[in-house]
């Protein structure tokens, strides 16, 4: 055999025996013990790293969630009701119900509805537009349409439509997060909890103005006259600064609102059509 | 090709046009309403007075719906320390206080005045005699400056009794006027200093008094040779004031390079004037401290520029706070058709206006109308590094880069390159060959990293 | 009826510099020396000028059209500018195949893979030149000598340049002898020459610099200090051997030094953007080309030198900053 083969062998397997044990020794010394349980929760997270539970990303996520006492105010909107009944089971501990929730925009100034009185020409960002000027409508409350809300959307859940230069929430891809409500500068999207079939019923308006300007600015604007307020039994519509608001958790979806509100402000999405009342005349009558 | 710079030294010891070294910009000066004399514009049917027209907290209206005013007349008073007060500048009675929207579109809180016949209240002396004389003491002058509404006529609307109140622990020792006036198109400030040239330096005696300095100096750009020259010689009546030319170089106005062209010091990153010792108003601020400290006249109007390529007359007005914009064009000849954009300010740094229904507010130097062929911006390409941003920057910043570290979100390192020390002077935007817009980015990060150290310091 | 206003941002005016006009200025600049090729080595340069031309423009058309799907990017002048650097790299009987190959090399691999212009870290003629300079050295390295303007294409007879000659000479036969045979200062500096089609005339090429800087597309401070970082290091081994080196004008004069310093080195996107990291590049530009011309195997070193420091581009604008305007006192 040759020396050299030899040697060579001899040299690099004591270098990697010599490694090992340094690698070892260090890893010993500087080991962070930390609890096992973490690590089994981030695996049971969706590893979105979306922030939508408030945290910053699954990992912070699941230390909280081993660290916290209860499941209080503690939600992944992501996995929902029944990811969080695994992680309880993980930890032992129970899970805390929480309604789902659907992100809504409530705004309705199309160009038909909401005339445009200029033209922003700038960068395509609603902060920005925000901060110049009231927006190429008489509203200076409502949607801009450049699509901050979009852009922050990381589940695909959302579009800009060309026609209503409004943003589509698509609601199958939606999960709450709540990445789109942080984006408007005018807070017009709100998250509103679930109903059965998506159905949706809420003010699509976010004007703070009186009436008569508003209206001026746009033809379905809430001009806070109160009367959806009057005609609601549940006491889930509260008028503040000329703006009705629908508390998503205590409608009960009667509908009466929608027919009382004279600017159809109040939108109903997902809904069968009404019946309509047909009144039968003794002239009608057809004798087969 | 620019017109070469002639050089009018009025003060001996110049020996060169004094200017800031780092960067500025030529843009053309159009100054279409040069010369043209100031004209009393025309009452309005009505007016309509934001209570916030200035820097501060907005004053608290203390009229009612139905009250009848007088010209001169308090009509909402000062909220805190960093505020000011309002005055009716019509006659009349208050038709209503109510959200109306301003110059950006959105709402503010205004007093609507139905204009009847032009009475003033009989404490201001209406006469047009100069009045040398300074009697009011410095506190007096100061407290005159708030109880009289006045703020910072160049634009920036800073309470000025605010300016005048050095805090403790700070001196001193010379004032300084901006009679540079480097925006574009603008006239008001010239036109004022050639009517009313001894009244301006009557306001700056009373303003040394009132800061308790003994010096002051004026700079004017040297496109504006006849105000020096009439500046020039009438200040040797007035003790400790001496006019500079300036080279005519954008924005030579701005307070910063104001100080470092004129005397040679650079405020700090952060901070304040007075931190260098000097402390600095607009001639306009002077007229308008004459008139309170000499005449009780409050603050209710203002010289404004009315001026566009394409409109009939453009000129200077005498403007009473609260008339619609819409009055001003109409009385330069009308609104002219195929105007694309309307300017509140300069070209520079104006703000656009969504429609021309707004009232004129303290702030309004002047307003632009461009035409169509002008209003939209360029196309914008990718940036292809040329630095020249950089050599324009008067702050000495990065704008290509303060852009990109915008566009990717990366604000704690846009705070450490000096985002905020930016003047938004529009400097780098103009220069661009790729179009870029980099204020829009720039402003985008500044008012992110403003909101960053806002929460940080909360905590 | 109201006008309907547009509504932006202020500055609401704009200067009147764009892109295109940036680059046609360096066009414009670069007509004396292509008119001073043309009158020594006949139309040869023409016609690899207009394929290297044509051919970056259809590259960058096509790739930004099919693989990037971005908007057309052309009309900015910038891949005009690429083909006419190229071609100025390249000796006037290079086979016009290998022009297109080193066409979609610059354009393809030095600007489009990095995502098109203002992206790109290394000058893109540079890199189609060195390309090809590695894949083709013969055809690269075989330099046409002038023959006057009625030369054709094909008729060109190479021989060698000053500077091959030079490398094959240092520290083996004392220079004063090579020297005689060589092509004197004057020559050098009204091209009369052996070299690649645009190095030739470091006259006509100084007269674009003036062109330049009285049209402010550049400033003095990279051409002027690689140039003096050239001057002053030959001038040091000059004096201090002078029997093996070559004096520093003969530096300056001779290869593509003047067409490196004044329009490669000078590209926007990868030079330095504050005034003192531009003489710390043309510093490093500088050394590096006496570097490689005197000591290392190469002939000409100036474009690996500038290739080298368009690496250091963003080291130097993270680390060299213009002056800010007040500066934070420390007390107080």
């Amino acid at each position: 055999m040759d020396s050299t083969v030899i040697f060579t062998v001899v040299s690099l397997s004591s270098l990697g025996a010599l490694s090992a044990v340094i690698l070892y020794v260090v890893a010993q010394k500087f080991q962070v013990f930390e609890d096992p349980r973490i690590e089994e929760v981030q695996n049971a997270l969706p590893g979105a790293n979306c922030g939508g539970c408030g945290f910053a990303g699954c990992r912070n996520f699941a230390e909280a969630l081993v660290k916290a006492e209860s499941f209080d105010g503690l939600n992944c909107p992501v996995g929902g009701a029944s990811l969080m009944d695994d992680v309880a089971k993980l930890l032992g501990r129970e899970a805390v119900a929480v309604d789902p929730l659907v992100a809504v925009v409530r705004c309705n100034g199309t160009p038909t509805h909401r005339p445009r009185t200029s033209v922003y020409d700038g960068i395509p960002n609603c902060r920005v537009a925000h901060s110049l000027y009231a927006g190429e409508t008489a509203c200076g409350f409502g949607c801009l349409g450049l699509g901050d809300c979009v852009v922050a959307c990381k589940f695909d859940a959302m579009y800009m439509d060309p026609v209503t230069e409004l943003p589509v929430i698509i609601d199958d891809k939606c999960v709450a997060c709540g990445a789109c409500v942080k984006a408007c500068p005018r807070t017009i999207i709100e998250l509103r909890k679930k109903a059965k079939k998506d159905r949706k019923l809420y003010v699509s308006c976010v004007n703070k103005d009186k009436g008569g300007p508003a209206k001026k600015a746009c033809n379905v604007a809430c001009i806070g006259c109160g009367k959806c307020f009057k005609v609601c039994e549940y006491g889930a519509i509260t008028i503040e600064n000329n703006l009705a608001f629908i508390d998503s958790t205590k409608c009960v979806f009667c509908r009466k609102c929608v027919t009382e509100c004279p600017t159809d402000a109040i939108l109903e999405i997902n809904f069968p059509p009404r019946k309509e009342k047909v009144e039968v005349k003794a002239s009608d009558e057809t004798i087969a | 090709m620019r017109k070469k710079d002639t050089r009018v030294i009025t003060n001996k010891r110049d020996t060169v046009l004094k200017t800031f070294p780092v960067g500025g910009v030529h843009p053309p000066e159009n100054k279409l309403s040069a010369g043209k004399a100031i004209v009393n514009l025309s009452l309005p049917a009505q007016v309509v007075i934001p209570v916030s027209q200035h820097i501060g907290a907005p004053a608290t209206a203390i009229v009612n719906k139905g009250d009848v005013v007088k010209v001169g007349q308090i009509i909402a008073a000062s909220k805190g320390f960093v505020s000011t007060n309002i005055h009716s500048s019509v006659s009349g009675k208050v038709n209503k206080i109510d959200l109306m929207p301003d110059s950006s579109g959105y709402k503010q809180m205004s007093i609507v005045i139905d204009v009847e016949g032009d009475e003033w209240i009989d404490t201001i002396d209406k006469t047009d005699m100069l009045k040398k004389e300074v009697t009011l003491s410095k506190e007096d002058i100061v407290k005159r400056c708030l109880e009289s509404g006045i703020v910072g006529l160049g634009g920036a609307t800073f309470p000025s009794h605010v300016k005048l109140s050095i805090p403790p622990g700070k001196k001193c020792d010379v004032l300084i006027i901006n009679g540079v006036e480097c925006e574009p198109y603008l006239t008001s400030d010239h036109q004022l200093m050639m009517e009313k040239s001894e009244e301006i330096l009557t306001g700056v005696t009373i303003l040394m008094k009132g800061l308790g300095v003994e010096k002051a100096m004026i700079g004017i750009e040297n496109n504006k040779p006849d105000a020096i020259e009439k500046l020039g010689k009438l200040t040797e009546k007035y003790k400790g004031i001496t006019v500079h030319s300036l080279k005519v170089k954008y924005p030579q106005g701005g307070e910063k390079q104001l100080i470092k062209a004129l005397i040679n010091r650079e405020v700090p990153s952060g901070r304040l004037p007075v931190d260098v010792g000097t402390v600095v108003h607009n001639t306009g601020t002077a007229f308008a401290v004459y008139e309170a400290v000499q005449k009780n006249k409050p603050l209710f109007e203002r010289i404004v520029t009315i001026t566009g390529k394409a409109l009939a007359k453009p000129g200077n007005f005498r403007v009473r706070i609260g008339t619609p914009v819409s009055s001003l064009i109409e009385a330069a000849g009308g609104m002219p058709g195929g105007t694309g954009k309307i300017v509140n300010g300069g070209p520079m740094m104006g703000k656009a206006l969504g429609s021309p229904e707004v009232p004129v507010v303290k702030g309004t130097s002047g307003i632009i109308l461009f035409p169509e062929s002008e209003a939209k911006r360029t196309k914008s390409n990718p940036c292809i590094r040329c630095s020249k941003c950089i050599s324009v920057c008067a702050m000495g910043l990065e704008p290509y880069l303060l852009m990109t570290i915008t566009e990717r979100a990366l604000f704690e390192r846009a705070e450490k390159e000096k985002i905020t020390d930016c003047m938004e002077c529009g400097s780098c935007s103009y220069v661009c060959p790729a179009g870029r817009p980099l204020l829009d980015y720039i402003r985008l990060g500044k008012s992110s990293v403003l909101k960053m150290i806002r929460e940080r310091n909360a905590k | 009826m109201a006008n309907i206003l547009s509504v932006s941002l202020s500055p609401h005016v704009h200067g009147r510099e764009t892109t295109p006009k940036l680059m046609r200025d360096v066009l414009i600049a670069l007509v004396p020396a292509f008119l001073t090729t043309i009158w020594f080595f006949g139309y040869a340069p023409i016609l690899i000028t207009a394929v290297a031309v044509i051919s970056c423009v259809v590259f960058e058309y096509l790739i930004q059209k099919y693989l990037l799907k971005g908007s057309k990017t052309i009309n900015d002048l910038s891949a005009v500018l690429t083909g006419v650097l190229l071609a100025f790299c390249l000796p006037t009987n290079i086979p016009l195949g290998i022009v297109v190959v080193g066409s979609l090399v610059a354009i393809g691999v030095g600007k489009m893979t990095f995502g098109g212009i203002g992206n790109n870290p290394f000058n893109p003629a540079l890199v189609g030149r060195v390309f090809l300079f590695l894949s083709f050295p013969v055809q690269m390295t075989s330099w046409p000598v002038p023959k006057g303007f009625l030369t054709g294409y094909t008729d060109a007879v190479t021989g060698s340049t000053p500077l091959s000659v030079l490398n094959e000479s240092y520290d083996k036969v004392p220079l004063s002898g090579v020297m005689s045979n060589l092509p004197g200062h004057e020559d050098l500096f009204w091209g009369n020459m052996g070299g690649s089609l645009g190095e030739i005339a470091a006259g006509a090429l100084l007269l674009g610099f003036f062109y330049l800087l009285w049209r402010k597309v550049i400033t003095w401070h990279i051409p002027v200090s690689i140039l003096l970082s050239v001057a002053i290091l030959a001038g040091i081994l000059w004096l201090a051997d002078p029997v093996n080196n070559i004096d520093p004008l003969y530096h300056l004069l001779s290869g593509g030094l003047m067409l490196g310093a004044i329009y490669m080195a000078t590209d926007y996107v990868t030079s330095p953007m504050s005034k003192k990291g531009m003489i710390v590049y043309g510093l490093g530009i500088g050394i590096l080309t006496v570097l490689i011309r005197r000591y290392a195997a190469y002939p000409e070193g100036v474009q690996f030198a500038i290739l080298i420091m368009n690496a250091m581009t963003p080291l130097i604008n993270m680390y060299i900053k213009p002056t800010r305007f007040g500066e934070e006192v420390k007390n107080g």
